[in-house]
């Protein structure tokens, strides 16, 4: 294991079933790092919408949850990863109101006002990976 | 996991008891505006008290039936929405667009009935 990672949860995201199932243990992990009930729902929404995009956009994907630590505080990591169709503009997917399948297109500029850090990382024909994390407040 | 709909006069009242996934959301909005027209029914209270995550497709599909239901000539009240779950949606920059909301389900019947009495 990593320096600074203390537990790692997995979840297969193919579903709106698995969408649940991860905001879920999402929610359960920053709890258990006694997190504030508020701050548990921003990691599970932010979880919530990470993992539909996985099924909106491509199919299957999976979302990897971790405890890590910053100087002295505790917080929730999780990474969003996918092998779709990848996004031509990341600029772009990032801008309030943008979307490419006729969803809300509040996706990744909401989720990066749920969470304390945002990154995206993604290259079209071969995937996106989103890694997000909230220290605990 | 379905959502129980209880009918009580010419109200209809869903009320959510668990996490819904997106397929039981979209469920939930064929059998409401379906029975809306079946019941005869003016209003309806959907109580989202049990739901701890509202995320951009769930608020989107309420606020999408909620329309729905008014062409159909009934009116929609969401109540419930919990604090936190209140916070994360201004956050995450969702609203509920022209949807009426209420504290609670006592709220939201009494909204519905001071609606109808002021029609009649």
């Amino acid at each position: 294991m990593a320096a600074g990672v203390e537990n790692e949860i997995n979840v297969p995201i193919a579903s709106d079933h698995d969408v649940v199932v991860a905001r879920h243990k999402g929610r359960g992990l920053a709890t258990e790092l006694g997190f504030s009930a508020s701050d548990s729902t921003l990691v599970a929404t932010a979880i919530s919408e990470l993992a539909r995009n996985i099924v909106l956009y491509a199919g299957r994907g999976e979302i990897v949850l971790r405890t890590t630590h910053n100087s002295n505080r505790p917080g929730v990591m999780v990474v969003a990863r996918d092998k779709g169709p990848g996004i031509a503009s990341i600029e772009q997917a990032l801008r309030d109101g943008y979307s490419t399948s006729g969803s809300l297109g509040l996706g990744l500029p909401g989720v990066r006002r749920l969470v304390d850090e945002f990154e995206i990382v993604s290259e079209v024909g071969q995937g996106t990976t989103v890694t997000v994390r909230k220290w605990k407040g | 996991m379905e959502v129980p709909i209880l009918k009580q006069g010419d109200i209809l009242i869903a009320t959510v008891q668990a996490a819904l996934t997106d397929s039981d959301l979209l469920q939930l909005r064929r059998a409401l505006v379906e029975k809306v027209v079946k019941a005869r029914a003016r209003g309806i209270i959907i109580d989202l008290t049990a739901m701890d995550v509202m995320d951009s497709f769930a608020s989107r599909t309420l606020r999408e039936m909620a329309h729905m239901i008014r062409l159909r000539g009934a009116e929609t009240v969401i109540v419930g929405i919990q604090p936190d779950v209140a916070f994360a949606m201004v956050q995450l920059g969702l609203s509920m667009g022209g949807v009426t909301t209420a504290l609670d389900l006592e709220e939201g019947l009494e909204y519905l009935h001071r609606r109808f009495t002021r029609m009649s």
